[in-house]
């Protein structure tokens, strides 16, 4: 059967990539967010996971106002990266699971998620930064992919309770997965920041540690806020938190705190990492 | 739903991307995900305003986008994510961006964000109502 291992909640904003590829990671600006990585790097170490499961928005690369689904899982042989016009490299393509896929769609539907399936998909930023960060070096991935996005860009947004419910459907579906994979969930974006009008660069520091907190040992704490509250509270753009909220969802027992990092700022945003093992796994692999 | 958009108006300096904001500025989405190819972005940059009738745009969104005006891009229907491809092909950062949106100079919102970014006194809720 499969196991999650854990889960990993990060920043994902585009300048991470330039600030890789022109290698400033050890720049006065960069080094206090980079710093945050490398215990984290060491527990994947320990963990090995096979496959991430990774929560996250397209910001327009494989999703348009054309056709915008609320959420929408990948199920391709693989996921490549692209242009996104903002001058920010590519990076190589990642192996997708299929199969596992296809099994947390059907899981997913016989739980009523409508979500929708796609077994073409290109993969942004909020995708391939977060595994950059994780697993550097511009090796082959280490891991597979099941990417799922949500709809962070087209108001009405799904609510985070909707959000923390579809990530508790997909902890169930993996956990019921017959394949002895080793699963990592992931979700990326926030923390507060706004991007846009003249409340750009807007910071809510104790909003954010707070949710940080809460979603070590009271993640449920946060379904009680509606998309308008986390606009106020953490920015036009600060709903992405509502991805770090279903993969803390996915892992259904008591977990353990890894580690976590929090630094002001990364161009216009607040950026945080979470590290969560899952203790139940922790305790299959001892018994 | 009574009030999508109207529970928004509290949030000061902010427009939320919701449907009125997505019908009136899907043409002008479009031309900025036309950004994405590096034809398109060196076809705009040879030619602006051509280019720029190759979409069914207003004429206010399309001198908006000759402008950099992109506070009024916004209040025309534009997305931030998909704006800033211009920016991008102008050679500029989002930082950059939130300088010209919030009308100070570069390096004082880099300073402001470098200091712990804009602060939640005074930019929560325009009536102090909000809970």
């Amino acid at each position: 059967m499969a196991t999650i291992v854990g889960s990993v909640m990060t920043s994902h904003v585009p300048s991470i990539g330039n600030a890789i590829a022109k290698h400033r990671e050890n720049d006065p600006y960069w080094k206090p967010f980079f710093d945050g990585y490398p215990p984290v790097r060491a527990w994947l170490d320990r963990v090995k996971p096979d496959v991430a499961v990774v929560f996250y928005q397209d910001h327009g690369l494989n999703f348009f106002l054309d056709k915008m689904p609320t959420f929408a899982v990948g199920a391709a042989p693989e996921y490549r990266n692209a242009d996104e016009g903002w001058g920010i490299p590519t990076v190589k393509p990642v192996k997708g699971d299929p199969a596992l896929s296809w099994h947390i769609i059907e899981s997913l539907v016989a739980d009523e998620f409508d979500i929708t399936m796609c077994q073409e998909m290109k993969v942004d930023h909020a995708l391939t930064l977060p595994l950059a960060l994780m697993w550097p070096g511009g090796g082959d991935w280490p891991v597979r992919v099941v990417p799922i996005t949500m709809n962070h860009v087209q108001h009405p947004l799904p609510s985070p309770k909707r959000s923390y419910r579809l990530g508790e459907s997909v902890g169930r579906a993996i956990a019921s997965w017959k394949e002895d994979v080793r699963v990592l969930v992931m979700g990326t974006g926030g923390l507060s920041h706004q991007l846009d009008g003249q409340r750009a660069g807007f910071i809510n520091k104790p909003f954010d540690l707070m949710c940080m907190d809460a979603l070590v040992d009271d993640p449920k704490k946060l379904t009680r806020y509606s998309a308008l509250d986390l606009v106020r509270e953490a920015g036009a753009q600060g709903t992405e938190l509502m991805a770090w909220m279903a993969a803390r969802a996915a892992l259904p027992g008591r977990v353990t705190k890894v580690h976590s990092h929090y630094h002001v700022p990364i161009s216009n945003t607040a950026g945080g990492l979470l590290a969560l093992q899952n203790d139940g796994a922790a305790l299959a692999r001892a018994a | 739903m009574k009030g999508y958009n109207e529970a928004f108006q509290d949030i000061p300096g902010t427009v939320v991307f919701d449907a009125t904001q997505s019908r009136l500025g899907y043409h002008l989405n479009q031309f900025c995900m036309s950004l994405m190819k590096a034809d398109n972005r060196a076809a705009f940059k040879a030619g602006e305003r051509a280019y720029l009738e190759r979409w069914p745009m207003t004429e206010e969104q399309r001198q908006a986008v000759l402008d950099r005006d992109y506070n009024r891009m916004i209040a025309l229907g534009g997305n931030i994510y998909f704006l800033a491809k211009i920016g991008a092909t102008d050679g500029f950062s989002f930082q950059n961006l939130a300088s010209k949106m919030t009308g100070v100079p570069e390096d004082e919102y880099k300073a402001m964000m470098v200091a712990g970014g804009r602060p939640i006194e005074g930019n929560r809720s325009k009536t102090g109502k909000a809970k």
